[in-house]
């Protein structure tokens, strides 16, 4: 497992950055790109890190990192308005300021993955932790298998990164497949839950590594259904969520049984994860 | 040249399945073809065959009341269309819409059920064939009911 790494002297003084671009991903969903307002680069970050992102005036936010790190000299988040903060986030205009903290937790296990098939499994807005991972293998295409991208999303207008989408499938050794719960008369593609995609999927379980990202209950049953197809669980990592706070393992809103998401996680092997997500209320 | 028995043996659905049954099944068994649009059984109608999907892709459709169709699912190669042809009313409670070019193998479900009720080792492996796709649907279609993805989920 990839350990954190934290970028400032202080891990709980937010740095400066600056809005260098929005960019309207769905009706409530938007990518922010961000760059240091000193002029220096980006801090740097592994796959699957998260940041805490100070909103001056209303609230400080985890959000996962979605860019490319490659890409030096910004830090790229997508984040969905579904309240008060995050709503405040995703309207920040060019050039307004957003404090950044960390990156913090826990990466997904890109290089242990270097030699085998990589299959990203996601759910909703669960893409977004997972695109990283994405531009690190295809970035460095000759050190993995075959990559393997299957992504729901509730409607076809839910869909994130559509382009992308496109242009990834046409990478060498690619496959990806889009699904949707619900589809419309126009819809051509595959309708039905993340798991109906992975008939298609043309798996070879024992030269595979699983990440998944998306609801918890998705998680679940696709963690589940990749064992039924020959999966081990030590092959199979989940990136969790929980109301993080400090960032840094200090505060405890993010316990989750004997685990702080925020610092050991929050992407944890699914034997880790599985004797909790049976249990209610946790 | 491919066979129509040796087709129905290499169907995921029937692997596994003794050389004897697929030649039973055979006799009822026949290649079909449906062009993009086209609709292969509607709501409805009378429901006297099923289909082992060989390439394409169908949509499964429910017409909500005074509304448009809404796709529910869909299914492509490997996979098997239509089980209401093996219990009564044998009548279709969907559409199945083929929204890609659609290569099938057909089997008739009236031949089908009287070979299952003269032998019913046949009819035995029918049923366990089947529930365990229903069994797959039922769930795929309970977690597709949670809207895992709405807000506030």
């Amino acid at each position: 497992m990839n350990m954190a790494t934290t970028a400032t002297a202080d891990p709980m003084l937010p740095q400066s950055y600056s809005v260098r671009q929005v960019l309207k991903e769905t009706a409530d969903t938007f990518t922010l790109t961000l760059e240091p307002s000193n002029g220096a680069g980006a801090n740097r970050f592994q796959p699957g890190q998260f940041s805490m992102l100070w909103v001056f005036g209303v609230g400080e936010l985890p959000i996962s990192i979605s860019g490319d790190p490659a890409e030096r000299d910004r830090l790229v988040y997508t984040v969905r308005s579904v309240g008060q903060a995050t709503h405040a986030l995703v309207s920040r205009e060019v050039g307004d300021g957003v404090g950044v903290r960390g990156p913090f937790g826990t990466g997904w296990p890109v290089e242990q993955a270097q030699g085998r098939d990589v299959l990203v499994i996601a759910g909703g807005i669960g893409l977004a932790p997972l695109r990283p991972v994405i531009y690190e293998v295809l970035n460095h295409r000759e050190k993995y298998g075959r990559l393997v991208i299957l992504y729901g999303a509730r409607s076809p207008r839910d869909l994130l990164y559509r382009k992308e989408l496109t242009a990834w499938a046409r990478q060498h050794e690619t496959q990806v497949l889009v699904t949707v719960d619900y589809g419309g008369l126009s819809w051509r593609g595959h309708v039905g839950v993340v798991t109906t995609l992975f008939k298609y999927a043309r798996l070879q379980p024992a030269r595979s590594v699983a990440f998944a990202c998306g609801p918890e209950i998705m998680m679940r049953f696709v963690a589940r259904d990749l064992e039924t197809h020959g999966l081990a669980q030590e092959n199979i990592y989940l990136s969790m969520e929980r109301n993080m706070k400090c960032g840094l393992g200090f505060c405890g809103h993010c316990q989750y049984g004997p685990h702080f998401i925020c610092k050991d996680g929050p992407i944890f092997r699914y034997d880790q994860m599985r004797p909790l997500l049976d249990k209610y209320e946790l | 040249m491919e066979t129509l028995e040796r087709i129905i043996a290499e169907h995921p659905f029937f692997a596994g399945l003794e050389s004897y049954y697929t030649s039973l099944l055979t006799g009822c068994a026949s290649n079909i073809r449906f062009d993009q649009g086209s609709y292969i059984f509607r709501d409805g109608e009378e429901a006297n065959a099923f289909y082992l999907l060989r390439s394409g892709k169908v949509a499964i459709e429910i017409f909500p009341p005074q509304g448009r169709p809404v796709s529910v699912a869909t299914m492509g190669e490997g996979e098997v269309l239509g089980w209401s042809w093996l219990l009564p009313p044998y009548q279709w409670k969907y559409n199945a819409h083929s929204i890609e070019p659609v290569r099938a193998i057909a089997l008739d479900g009236k031949c089908l059920r009287n070979k299952c009720e003269q032998n019913h080792d046949l009819g035995y492996e029918m049923l366990k064939r089947f529930a365990k796709i229903m069994e797959h649907r039922l769930e795929e279609t309970r977690f597709q009911l949670l809207d895992v993805y709405a807000v506030g989920r």
